[in-house]
């Protein structure tokens, strides 16, 4: 349905060979960005993040619930995704797709592996309650890079995220929503994205760019430069040289993206 | 009965506070953000464009498809992402409250979509989504007869009030939200839920058609203020 015209295929490629971009970023350049947070009031915490005219939003929504057997003294993270139709011409309703539970899966990699969030603190009685956190991503305007915003979103709206004290008297959970807690973020983590095109590495691409992109690599890295989440995405293969130009890339840009945290 | 004050200070006739922006998407073809009370709501719409669903076209008019959909952090307790229900038959009688505006008669085998989306919800978002809808319309540059509104009005305590908040909403004693051509004054959304005479219908009638002029305002300047130039 999305077709490329072989015109502008040829266009974006050849300015990237020399080093530039339609929109007159460097190869390794965002575009704008901003965040804000607690934009819901209903939610426990949220952000919506843009990057350029890509706009994400995310709400966090806790419940208790029971652990999982192997971990009875650790709170619950979901992380869940939808890729609205209102995004994107080419976005269709129904349950999420391949794309979309993919974008969830990598974010949620992000934030689970860079242990940023501190779960032994979500316990509130070990092996029957604890808080499960609901994140929940809502893409509401597609125009490139939705796993850097998602990421960004998502760290944000758990920075923002205050909990009711939850206390055990007579084996029932027992809340107090007049003491809030801040949810215990201890570590900052972004993803750095790039796509493939005419052999170089381009950061943070742009809607045309993805469409016409060889392949994708996302970086996810913390804050003190730990990389702990990675996935490599679309049709062709990468080379050693380019994950490691890319890695290098997404260690020193992550320095610049915590900042706007 | 006009000294009534109602628990959040409001007098019966009294909208909440409305904000509406137009145009707030890029790559929808049209968009529109509204906010009335603790409301948030995003619309966007897409078309006309060809109907890729062979079972929706109708080879003499365009049609109108609409989703309306909550976000899982919309409210209080988190709400399972997906269609349900209820949204499925807020959908359907949002695209017959739209249908009737647009000249769609120009579009056949074409199709508009209308998605809607409530980022948060606080009582009054089927009328809040009709509302916002017609402005992301307008905002598409869909041709229309008219740009429909939607209100509500309905009875708390005894007493018949506009635009119910969620509290009243659920300790109510009923609710008639309708959506109308203003140009006409032509229903075009009507639904009521509760016990009401029919004086008490007819009353509220017509404060929720007062409240939808009142609104039909509010979608006017934010289009003006979109597309006015100086």
């Amino acid at each position: 349905m999305d077709v490329v015209p072989e015109i502008t295929r040829e266009s974006i490629r050849n300015l990237i060979i020399n080093g530039k971009r339609e929109d007159g970023r460097l190869l390794d350049e965002y575009r704008d960005i901003s965040i804000e947070t607690d934009v819901i009031s209903k939610a426990e915490g949220s952000a919506r993040v843009k990057i350029g005219g890509t706009q994400v939003l995310v709400g966090v929504k806790p419940q208790i619930g029971s652990p999982f057997p192997d971990t009875p003294d650790l709170g619950v993270l979901m992380t869940n995704c939808e890729m609205l139709p209102m995004a994107d011409p080419t976005f269709e309703p129904g349950p999420p797709g391949e794309d979309s539970i993919e974008l969830a899966r990598v974010v949620d990699r992000g934030i689970r592996e860079s242990e940023l969030v501190d779960l032994d603190k979500l316990c509130i009685e070990e092996g029957k309650h604890v808080w499960m956190l609901f994140i929940d991503l809502h893409i509401i305007d597609n125009c490139g890079n939705l796993f850097d915003a998602a990421e960004l979103a998502v760290m944000s709206a758990l920075k923002s995220t205050k909990l009711p004290t939850a206390t055990v008297v007579d084996e029932e959970v027992v809340l107090d929503e007049e003491n809030l807690f801040e949810l215990p973020v201890n570590n900052d983590v972004a993803m750095c994205t790039f796509v493939k095109i005419g052999g170089e590495m381009v950061l943070d691409p742009s809607l045309s760019e993805e469409r016409v992109a060889d392949a994708r690599l996302n970086v996810g890295v913390t804050r003190d430069g730990k990389i702990c989440a990675m996935q490599k995405g679309g049709a062709e293969p990468l080379t050693k040289d380019d994950l490691f130009a890319a890695v290098n890339i997404a260690v020193s840009k992550t320095k610049e993206l915590v900042e706007y945290l | 009965m006009s000294e009534l004050i109602r628990e959040d200070g409001r007098k019966f006739d009294e909208l909440r506070p409305i904000k509406i922006e137009a145009g707030v998407l890029e790559r929808a073809d049209g968009s529109a953000y509204l906010e009335v009370g603790g409301n948030k709501i995003l619309v966007a719409v897409y078309g006309p464009r060809e109907s890729y669903i062979r079972r929706l076209l109708e080879p003499n008019t365009g049609v109108i498809r609409c989703r309306y959909n909550m976000a899982p952090f919309s409210v209080d307790d988190r709400k399972r992402p997906g269609p349900d229900r209820r949204s499925s038959e807020i959908s359907k009688i949002t695209a017959d409250a739209l249908r009737p505006a647009l000249m769609l008669e120009s579009y056949p085998r074409s199709m508009v979509d209308v998605y809607i989306e409530v980022i948060e919800a606080e009582g009054g978002t089927r009328c809040a989504g009709i509302t916002a809808a017609s402005v992301a319309l307008v905002d598409a540059g869909v041709p229309m007869r008219d740009i429909v509104v939607g209100c509500a009005a309905g009875k708390v305590s005894d007493e018949i009030v506009l635009d119910l908040s969620e509290v009243e909403d659920k300790e109510g004693q009923a609710d008639v939200p309708i959506a109308i051509m203003p140009r006409t004054g032509e229903i075009t959304l009507l639904q009521s839920d509760g016990n009401l005479t029919e004086e008490e219908f007819q009353k509220a009638i017509d404060l929720a058609m007062e409240g939808c002029m009142k609104v039909s305002e509010l979608q006017k300047e934010a289009l003006m203020k979109k597309y006015s130039v100086e």
